[in-house]
């Protein structure tokens, strides 16, 4: 895992990956280049989680929500009162973070499955909003029409390309600051929270504070995917808080292997990639996420990082 | 003043009566011992003590402060550690980084998600000197889950130690160690500070009774007997209950 965490780190690999991450554009065809950005928004939406699952060991079946609360909070504003994206889009993260926080009081009161199941209720509840404020939601038929982003000043995101660049920049940035709050002394905390919450307590650390803290970051970076997703989309529809779409998401960072960020970020990319083949073929997408599912479950249970690993530690001798 | 005033505590499960009006004091400095048959009430005490559970009735005072109501991080803030009777460490963490989280639990910066961990030279070096006191450095760098168990009993006391707490709750450390290792965890103990105060529940008589200033006894949830070891041991109402006259 060391060598890992050191190959990452090592300026050689980081210089590859920029360059990469800058010619893509160049190199794909829009078409392709579209699906790169939503595997960019994707891998923040996964990471967010993982914070909770797996750093934290709080199992979330209710995070679309936060990335759903987004999405509508920046289109709305964007469609209805032309905000610029300086301003929907904070305006969306922060919606997310007062739902967070408010959700965060009622189910940090409870552990394992049933917070499993309440963060899943509370999710479900802004699904029937979303589904039934016909006049505000547009229910059903959900918001068409949002603009592409507009950075003030004349500059236009509209294009493709540009539009990749911004969204690079934002999870870019973000990955760096949730990589640096794994790395932290709080990012420590979570870790010795989801081995041993009693131990904790019997440290004399204040577990609430520190779990509701990392509740509200998740939903704050789940809401910048949102926002980015609606953007991206141009619509926003009760699908985007859906339990489907929390599951999905779920399914990204078990695939990927919780606990890393870059595992979740990879389960991400390659649920997109498969969705997308598998969707021109087949309407059964879902069913096949379901079989993903079991086999990642047999085989391995923690995820492709975990694969990975004990590869390694077998090769690596006893 | 006290170190430890236990004042009538009594704590029920449903209709269980776990503990009846359990009532003795500790002195700062202490070294006392908790007996008794299995499902006395010893570890439940333990959980009263340290804030696991709350209790149902009664009242417990930390050097003169009201604690029974207080949740278990704030009397840990308080200067009461514990370990526990099911070894209860971070198992997918190294044990170095379990001693990190345990020196850490005072600091100020424990909360930050600006500074890295790696930089707190610190805390390292305060890691490091108590792997080495306790001569478990060829074990840093290992998972807690895959140390042996007599080591994992070690680091959960040495957990507990790192508090520097004023009150020491020790909960069967020797319990399923071979002969070698209970005397290596005897020393440890042995060799605490003589301020700090220290609870011990201890199955293995010897022990108790070399460890012991004073013993107290429960036996079904009820305080049958306290004093020094030689008063408990020339207790009729102790030697009945181990040695069951009927």
């Amino acid at each position: 895992m060391k060598s890992t965490a050191r190959l990452w780190r090592s300026p050689l690999v980081l210089v590859v990956l920029a360059l990469v991450a800058l010619a893509l554009p160049y190199v794909l065809t829009p078409y392709y280049l579209g699906l790169v950005v939503k595997m960019l928004i994707f891998a923040l939406f996964a990471m967010s989680l993982d914070l909770l699952i797996g750093y934290t060991g709080m199992a979330s079946l209710g995070h679309a929500a936060y990335f759903g609360l987004s999405a509508y909070a920046t289109g709305l504003l964007a469609l209805k009162l032309g905000w610029n994206v300086w301003l929907a889009l904070p305006a969306g993260m922060l919606a997310s973070a007062v739902a967070a926080s408010f959700f965060g009081l009622l189910a940090l009161r409870t552990r394992g499955s049933y917070f499993l199941m309440i963060t899943l209720a509370l999710s479900q509840l802004m699904w029937g909003i979303a589904f039934g404020w016909r006049s505000l939601t547009g229910g059903d038929d959900g918001l068409p029409d949002v603009p592409r982003p507009r950075l003030g000043g004349g500059v236009s995101l509209a294009d493709g390309v540009s539009f990749y660049f911004f969204v690079l920049l934002m999870v870019g940035l973000s990955s760096l600051i949730l990589y640096r709050i794994v790395s932290s002394p709080f990012g420590y905390c979570l870790r010795g929270i989801r081995e041993s919450e009693t131990r904790m307590l019997a440290l004399g650390y204040n577990v609430w504070r520190y779990k509701f803290a990392v509740f509200v970051l998740g939903g704050v970076f789940a809401g910048l995917a949102g926002a980015l997703y609606v953007y991206y989309n141009r619509f926003v529809s009760p699908d985007y808080i859906h339990v489907a779409r929390s599951a999905e998401v779920l399914l990204m960072v078990i695939l990927g292997g919780a606990g890393t960020l870059l595992g979740p970020a990879v389960g991400a990319a390659l649920i997109v990639a498969l969705e997308n083949v598998i969707s021109a073929h087949t309407e059964r997408w879902v069913m096949l996420l379901g079989f993903v599912y079991v086999i990642v479950a047999l085989f391995a249970p923690n995820g492709l990082t975990g694969l990975i690993q004990s590869y390694r530690k077998r090769k690596a001798g006893p | 003043m006290s170190a430890l005033v236990i004042d009538a505590v009594c704590r029920n499960f449903g209709g269980v009566q776990a503990l009846t009006d359990v009532s003795f004091t500790v002195e700062p400095g202490e070294r006392r011992l908790i007996i008794g048959p299995n499902g006395a009430g010893k570890t439940t005490l333990f959980n009263m003590l340290s804030g696991a559970f709350p209790v149902s009735s009664g009242r417990v005072t930390l050097f003169g402060r009201e604690i029974a109501n207080l949740p278990a991080n704030e009397r840990a803030e308080l200067g009461l550690a514990r370990t526990f009777q099911i070894t209860n460490l971070f198992p997918n963490l190294t044990v170095t980084e379990n001693l990190l989280l345990a020196l850490q639990a005072k600091d100020a910066t424990a909360f930050s998600m600006v500074r890295l961990m790696r930089a707190n030279r610190g805390l390292f070096d305060r890691a490091q000197a108590l792997l080495e006191k306790w001569g478990i450095a060829d074990i840093a760098d290992m998972k807690a889950r895959e140390i042996s168990y007599g080591q994992q009993r070690q680091v959960d006391l040495i957990l507990a130690m790192a508090c520097e707490p004023r009150v020491l709750l020790l909960d069967e450390p020797t319990a399923g160690l071979s002969a070698a290792e209970v005397v290596r965890v005897v020393g440890m103990i042995g060799g605490l500070p003589k301020d700090m105060t220290v609870l011990m529940i201890e199955h293995d008589m010897d022990v108790a009774f070399d460890l012991a200033d004073r013993i107290a006894v429960l036996h079904q949830g009820r305080l049958i007997a306290e004093g020094t070891p030689d008063e408990i041991r020339g207790h009729p109402q102790v030697t009945e209950i181990y040695l069951g006259a009927d």
